[in-house]
């Protein structure tokens, strides 16, 4: 007699993956984080916050791990607890009780010198005031590249802490955003800030 | 060109079969750890992993040593190796869990070659390559693995 494939304890199965992801260390840990403005991949690696990028943008929650997977390292884990931390500023930040994210940023998803350049200038913007396009190619070190500011605010990964919704177009008027419109109505309603004219 | 997938995705697609497995081939008292052992020793080796590989029979590979591993803890700390039940004809699956728990009392290249085959549905070049030896060896300790159960069988 041949012995017969044995039954599966599904549930013993999943409760064994999820006390993997407890004790692992993975090179990337990611979580879902739902926000006021929908639900965020908010991912980390050793040395910060890598992602951040809306679930329903970016291709979807797949594309953001296959991006983090090929970008930094194929170790990529969903460890909710690994990312409290971020959770918690999130939190504190819609419910109007932080005005500075104090997460490291690991930005080695980011390939040219001048978006890292650009990213870091934004990553400075003051909660509640507003730049412009040129003014963040300028401060990234190339003032003609306006065009080339907006496309690469447009792929920021780590919207929100990284705030591109602080910068608008020269004269006032609303731009792009990575996760659309509406959010960076929200989040700049959320800081204080109302557009005349969006 | 073949991506690895994140290893929250290969986690998600193999966490059943190797937990089968490894209930099948440890019992279930051992099969948490062993789960534990065998997807550390996967994420560590991962990123060196070539994209077009077999990731089932990969893995399985894996628990199939972190398994070994555990027999050989039992006999270090001589903790008895479970009883062997007789075998209750009338109720299927009661015989299903008592052949099993007779076949984790076979030798170790019978009982790999088994529990491969039949609970990790490995062919038998992947449970030569597991057990690293050749096919032939491979089909002869599966072949001598049911011999000795179907004697079991008979005297019970």
């Amino acid at each position: 007699m041949k012995p017969r494939r044995p039954p599966l304890d599904r549930a013993a199965a999943a409760a064994a993956a999820a006390r993997f992801a407890t004790l692992a260390e993975p090179d990337v840990a990611y979580a879902i984080v739902d926000t006021p403005v929908g639900q965020v991949v908010a991912a980390n690696t050793r040395r910060g916050l890598a992602t951040l990028s809306y679930a329903d943008h970016h291709g979807g929650i797949d594309r953001v791990l296959e991006a983090l997977s090929a970008g930094i390292s194929p170790r990529v884990l969903e460890a909710p607890a690994r990312l409290d931390e971020v959770r918690r500023e999130l939190d504190e930040y819609f419910e109007g009780h932080r005005r500075d994210f104090d997460l490291a940023l690991d930005l080695s998803l980011i390939r040219t010198p001048f978006t890292k350049r650009l990213l870091q200038a934004t990553a400075r913007i003051p909660f509640g005031e507003t730049r412009t396009y040129r003014d963040m190619a300028t401060a990234a070190g190339n003032p003609a590249a306006v065009r080339a500011a907006g496309n690469a605010l447009g792929h920021n990964p780590i919207p929100i802490v990284v705030p591109c919704h602080r910068v608008l177009r020269t004269g006032g008027s609303i731009g792009g955003y990575t996760g659309g419109l509406d959010r960076k109505v929200r989040l700049l309603a959320t800081e204080g800030i109302t557009l005349d004219s969006p | 060109m073949a991506v690895l997938p994140p290893f929250q995705r290969f986690l998600e697609d193999h966490r059943d079969d190797v937990w089968r497995f490894l209930v099948a081939a440890v019992g279930r008292t051992d099969a948490d750890d062993c789960f534990q052992e065998t997807f550390m020793a996967a994420m560590r080796a991962y990123p060196r992993l070539r994209a077009d590989s077999n990731l089932h029979a990969w893995v399985l590979t894996i628990a199939h040593r972190k398994a070994l591993d555990t027999y050989r803890s039992r006999k270090r700390n001589a903790v008895p190796v479970e009883d062997v039940p007789e075998v209750a004809h009338h109720d299927p699956e009661l015989r299903d869990g008592a052949l099993w728990q007779q076949v984790r009392a076979l030798p170790p290249k019978q009982r790999g070659a088994i529990v491969l085959r039949y609970a990790g549905d490995l062919s038998h070049a992947e449970i030569a390559t597991a057990l690293q030896c050749s096919e032939e060896a491979a089909r002869r300790s599966l072949h001598e693995g049911l011999k000795k159960l179907r004697a079991a069988e008979v005297t019970a």
